[in-house]
């Protein structure tokens, strides 16, 4: 297989032979070696059902709600197996974003962004809860537009602001890597323009996994892209080198809409 | 297909027009037929029965038939009225919601979550046959198991035990409907924040679902208030006002049922009857306007 491992100072994730399969013998993620830049986005694309939505959820063990999942190998989190750590822990490390927005519906805007510490059962005086509501909705840029409605539900705000609900909610937690599957493939072009916006500014802070079908997208803000193709890495570099130079001929079919 | 074609198709259309007709006034005549029972049947209920309800009527305990037919002989209403029943249905209906509501939430839940598994397609068919087996029957066990067994003696508890059975597969599927309806994105968001399982069931997924829950919990009480044959063989019945699960307690399908058997009383077997009726019926409405809620109640 092509060596897939970019060569960076400081990684923060690395991905050493894993392999995840649904049933035995399929492999929906196969052997897969790598290492995340830190506060970088990477973006991960690929065909639909290349498992790159499966390596995401690796990431902070969501792939783990799917029955019947085997994973082989490891993924270190600052020298850390994740697969030995507590999800709670791993998970308020590595917050993720879906694909469609998802704000609790039974939750105000107040109380889903501080929805991850009441879920885990962690107190907070009424000061810092009012702190981190007002910093991770200003991070999104969504404090100006709902300040004055904080208490109102969730799910009456626009798709965009709700998606922005939504990252907001991660960053609530203050995790060290945010994963996004898709978050604006179900928004206008005006919402995804906000939202690419603020994983460019989010790069000093966090460390940003980036799933997207949307190729221009990719070219537009990542750092790092990784090509997969039936659950294998294909192609894993920097997004200029990949858009411009591909090595695989597979990537570059893929990127010239060949297939996909 | 040529052009020619499509005049031979208007030719037939009075034919057609006439079988329309025809169709839909026999759609028309069918459903006055089944409207027609309904408004009859609720129409002789009030008729016969308001003239006993009255303030006593939800006050006092049932008469006996002495009273009764000394009242008819003076031309009076019958003194007395059901509360031993009403507060005997409210008992019972209490401790077999206390018991089936959460058991049959959590099972609904399994079910969700465990689709297609063995045990869970099993829990499934078991809870179908639960369905269907008759409320008589259900009585019969609870008479066994709890009048012999437990409680020793007629009880609202063993009426209670019967009656949470009969709630149970109402409950279960209707959570089941439930979980399904909840997108999975909401589910994986909290999943996604390290929340632990419990949590996610109890302060997302029943929070989320609770207009779907309370629906089938409504409709469940509703289908029990009126459960009359296992209530014989376990309530028993009680003429007095009794709030201790393990003694004999009346219930409002109960009486209806003493007092049918009185001739003198038989103008209270109306009364009663029309309760329950407006009683099961605004639990049927509060149920309608719950659902009706929870689909226009969602954004998208």
């Amino acid at each position: 297989m092509t060596e897939t491992l970019i060569k960076t100072d400081n990684p923060v994730l690395k991905v050493r032979d894993l392999s995840i399969s649904y049933e035995a013998g399929k492999f929906a993620v196969k052997d897969i070696n790598a290492d995340i830049e830190s506060k970088a986005i990477t973006a991960i694309m690929g065909p639909s059902g290349c498992g790159k939505s499966t390596l995401l959820r690796a990431f902070n063990r969501m792939h783990e709600l799917y029955p019947d999942i085997r994973t082989e190998g490891t993924i270190l989190l600052d020298e850390m197996d994740i697969m030995k750590m507590s999800t709670i822990e791993l998970r308020r490390k590595v917050g993720m974003v879906f694909q469609r927005p998802n704000p609790f519906p039974t939750m105000n805007i107040y109380e889903n962004v501080i929805a991850g510490y009441k879920l885990n059962g962690i107190k907070l005086k009424r000061s810092e809860r009012d702190d981190i509501v007002e910093k991770a909705l200003t991070e999104v840029t969504l404090w100006d537009e709902v300040k004055d409605s904080l208490f109102k539900k969730g799910t009456f705000l626009s798709g965009g602001q709700q998606q922005r609900l939504c990252i907001a909610r991660a960053l609530a937690f203050n995790p060290e890597v945010l994963l996004l599957d898709e978050p604006t493939s179900a928004l206008d072009p005006i919402s995804t323009a906000r939202i690419e916006d603020l994983l460019v500014n989010f790069k000093k802070d966090y460390t940003i996994l980036l799933v997207t079908h949307n190729m221009s997208q990719a070219a537009r803000i990542s750092d790092n892209s990784m090509f997969m193709y039936l659950g294998e890495l294909v192609e894993y570099g920097k997004t200029d080198t990949m858009f411009t130079n591909p090595k695989d001929s597979r990537t570059e079919g893929y990127l010239t809409g060949k297939f996909g | 297909m040529s052009v020619n074609n499509i005049p031979a198709f208007i030719d037939n259309i009075d034919g057609r027009n006439k079988k329309n007709k025809l169709f839909l006034g026999l759609v028309i005549a069918l459903s006055v037929l089944t409207v027609l029972p309904i408004v009859l049947i609720v129409s002789k209920i009030i008729i016969n029965g308001i003239g006993q309800i009255n303030f006593n009527f939800f006050v006092q305990t049932s008469p006996d038939s002495l009273q009764a037919m000394s009242a008819i002989a003076n031309q009076e209403t019958i003194p007395g009225g059901i509360a031993n029943g009403i507060l005997g249905t409210f008992l019972i209906v209490i401790v077999s919601s206390a018991m089936a509501i959460p058991a049959g939430i959590m099972i609904g839940i399994y079910l969700y979550e465990n689709q297609g598994r063995r045990y869970s397609n099993f829990l499934r068919s078991t809870t179908e046959i639960l369905q269907g087996v008759p409320s008589i029957v259900l009585g019969i066990i609870s008479y066994l198991w709890v009048v012999k067994n437990i409680t020793n003696g007629f009880s609202a508890f063993a009426g209670s035990v019967a009656l949470s059975i009969m709630m149970l597969p109402m409950i279960i599927r209707s959570t089941e409907e439930t979980m399904k309806m909840i997108p999975n994105e909401i589910r994986e968001a909290a999943f996604a924040m390290g929340t632990p399982y419990h949590k996610v069931i109890l302060r997302i997924l029943i929070p989320t679902g609770f207009s779907g829950l309370s629906t089938g919990i409504l409709l469940s009480i509703s289908r029990i208030l009126g459960e009359t044959a296992p209530l014989m063989m376990t309530a028993l019945g009680s003429t007095i006002i009794n709030y201790n699960i393990t003694k004999p307690t009346s219930a409002v399908p109960l009486l209806i049922w003493e007092f049918y058997n009185d001739p003198n009383m038989v103008k209270l077997v109306w009364s009663s009857a029309l309760f329950l009726m407006i009683f099961v019926l605004t639990l049927n409405i509060l149920s309608g306007s719950l659902s009706a809620k929870r689909k226009t109640g969602r954004k998208k």
